[in-house]
């Protein structure tokens, strides 16, 4: 009996030094935690780009990266919290609808680092990483009324919130720019955030309105592009894509993409955090810092033409310089 | 024109699960597992086709798929006479966990798989597949001997039985149908509508076929013109958005996008009248 109850002790005892031993050791690595909104990592859009940033930064500093996909809007929470105790130095979160769980956790764990893209925490230990989306989608829309000849051009949105009217009207303002009288057919996928991962109906969207008339569309809606890319491709007509580069999806049917370089805001969060510099508040990318862009390369050039592109840099330098002023829907002017 | 082409595929996935649960219900087994069947059945099918580059043999993995899961299913409620809607949930459940969980395995991507060229996926073929099975399961249920086993497995098992046909025999080759079914609705998800398949992209097809075969009072004809007609609200509400009704504002896309699910309630409510589900759905048989 009584030996038993040493021998007890004494493997408690090796247990507990060899608690007290590791945890020194994971304290010596970096560690960042990305966590992913209901796209997923491979939704070859936003996430992917958020995805693509922290790997480079991975690779560059050796951190120790985790991500996780939320199966659910109420999942976010739990998982912010999860991270925070297990002791990641910086958490990134990904996508407006985080924007509640952020803010509870960043308030329970204030020496802890966390980053939200697409909005505002006002926390001092939370950068929030904003893009100016409207004057991207501004470019992205002047491009779709260059090459349009039907004078008709689509929209389509993923879920229905004011991130994504604003996609809206600067691709609609930029449009017009080109030519007054362009129509913009515009449509929603869902009110859900279901929304994001429904190709079947996003094709079903552009289909009517290539139908319709419209020879180019741009979408905003995370995994549901393919849709859009696979109406393009069989009624040969254009398609613009988002955030990432998605030029390469189909080859010669993609006029180009409305970059959002989530990836070098998420880059640059780890890198702060990683030198010790990190800072809490608003940082923004805009066209200014080639935050936002339009994409060309190999796969769009024979589209994008050189006097669409000048054009389109031309208009790039009147947004930067504050002669055009793009409309914003989170201001309503 | 535009719009019935549009009502014609969007329907699709939908007839191929309600037919499903049409034989499944009308056996007399309940099937809310019809989502997570179909979900199987759109991984499947767009990872074989994807792999093969052969929509056929994408269509033939997901039936194959759904007749796997209905496999599993028919043991938990039919051999082991569990409760069918928790059951049936629980398929749901496994479905949806278990897709992402292989996609990463085959593809090393969380929850989709990689997108399939034109030549890999059907133009039209499972349109005119689905109006074939519909009008199949119709002549089927009312002219020959299974069907009619089909029926009485579901309304009078016991006089089924005392006829000498194995009640339970009937139900598990009948919920296997529905497995294959679901899963080519799946299937015509994920290689016909779209060009891949990505996580949940079943979206509650699933219960909007369960929906329609209610509404379809487990009849064939009626079903598919409940799928139908899910369809056109679809196709309808795609065409009303940002649609000017009076004043300067459209009316609100939230608005616009309850508009099939409204008139769902209100035709159930209102026009159809008294639905009769099979006398011993629900039921697990065993032999007195």
């Amino acid at each position: 009996m009584n030996f038993n109850k040493n021998v007890g002790l004494l493997l408690g005892g090796l247990l507990w030094s060899a608690v007290q031993l590791s945890a020194p050791l994971a304290h010596a690595e970096f560690k960042v935690a990305l966590v992913l909104d209901k796209g997923g990592r491979d939704d070859k859009s936003f996430n992917s780009a958020a995805y693509n940033g922290a790997t480079q930064a991975k690779d560059e500093f050796k951190l120790l990266l985790k991500y996780v996909e939320a199966g659910d809007d109420n999942a976010y929470e739990a998982l912010l919290r999860s991270f925070a105790q297990k002791n990641f130095d910086l958490i990134i979160s990904i996508g407006v609808a985080q924007a509640e769980a952020v803010k509870k956790a960043a308030e329970k764990f204030p020496q802890k680092h966390f980053a939200i893209v697409d909005a505002t925490v006002d926390l001092p230990n939370v950068r929030s990483l904003l893009f100016e989306e409207h004057e991207g989608s501004y470019l992205v829309g002047a491009a779709a009324a260059l090459v349009s000849k039907s004078n008709i051009i689509g929209y389509i949105g993923g879920m229905d919130i004011p991130l994504i009217r604003r996609f809206e009207m600067g691709y609609a303002a930029g449009a017009k720019k080109i030519n007054p009288k362009i129509k913009v057919i515009s449509n929603f996928i869902g009110v859900t955030s279901d929304s994001w991962n429904n190709p079947a109906k996003a094709k079903e969207l552009a289909l009517t309105q290539f139908n319709g008339g419209a020879d180019v569309v741009f979408a905003a809606a995370g995994a549901s592009n393919a849709g859009l890319m696979d109406a393009a491709e069989e009624t040969r007509k254009y398609a613009i894509g988002v955030d990432s580069n998605q030029n390469w999806i189909k080859p010669g049917r993609v006029l180009t993409s409305m970059l959002k370089r989530v990836d070098t805001a998420v880059y640059a969060a780890c890198k702060d955090a990683f030198n010790n510099k990190f800072t809490g508040g608003v940082v923004r990318f805009g066209l200014q810092n080639k935050g936002v862009d339009y994409a060309v390369d190999q796969h769009n050039e024979k589209l994008l033409t050189p006097e669409i592109r000048k054009k389109l840099d031309q208009l790039k330098i009147e947004i930067i310089s504050r002669k055009i002023k793009v409309p914003d829907y989170y201001t309503k002017k | 024109m535009e719009v019935i082409a549009s009502m014609l595929r969007v329907a699709t996935p939908l007839l191929f699960a309600a037919l499903g649960g049409m034989v499944s219900e009308r056996a007399g087994v309940v099937n809310i597992a019809l989502e997570g069947m179909m979900l199987i059945g759109a991984f499947a099918g767009a990872a074989v086709a994807y792999t093969t580059q052969s929509p056929w043999l994408g269509a033939g993995a997901a039936m194959l798929a759904g007749v796997f899961i209905a496999a599993f299913y028919g043991l938990i409620v039919i051999q082991l006479r569990a409760n069918q809607i928790i059951g049936g949930t629980a398929i749901n459940m496994l479905a949806a966990g278990l897709t992402p969980f292989l996609s990463k395995i085959f593809f090393d991507v969380t929850g989709n798989t990689p997108s399939l060229p034109m030549e890999a996926r059907f133009q039209y073929a499972p349109m005119i597949a689905a109006w074939v099975l519909v009008i199949g399961a119709w002549f089927w249920l009312k002219y020959t001997p299974s069907g009619t086993w089909v029926r009485f497995a579901g309304e009078k098992p016991e006089a089924l039985e005392s006829a000498g046909v194995r009640v339970n025999r009937v139900r598990w080759i009948s919920v296997l149908i529905s497995g294959c079914l679901a899963g080519l609705g799946g299937a015509s998800l994920s290689i016909f509508l779209a060009s891949s398949f990505s996580r949940n992209m079943t979206a509650g097809r699933g219960f909007m076929a369960l929906a329609a075969l209610i509404f379809g009072r487990w009849m064939p004809i009626p079903t598919a013109i409940a799928c139908l007609l899910f369809g056109f609200a679809d196709a309808a509400q795609i065409r009303l958005q940002g649609v000017v009704l009076w004043g300067a504002e459209p009316v609100p896309v939230q608005f616009i996008q309850i508009l099939p699910y409204l008139a769902t309630i209100l035709v159930l409510a209102g026009f159809v009248g008294q639905s009769r589900a099979p006398k011993s759905l629900g039921l697990p048989f065993k032999k007195g």
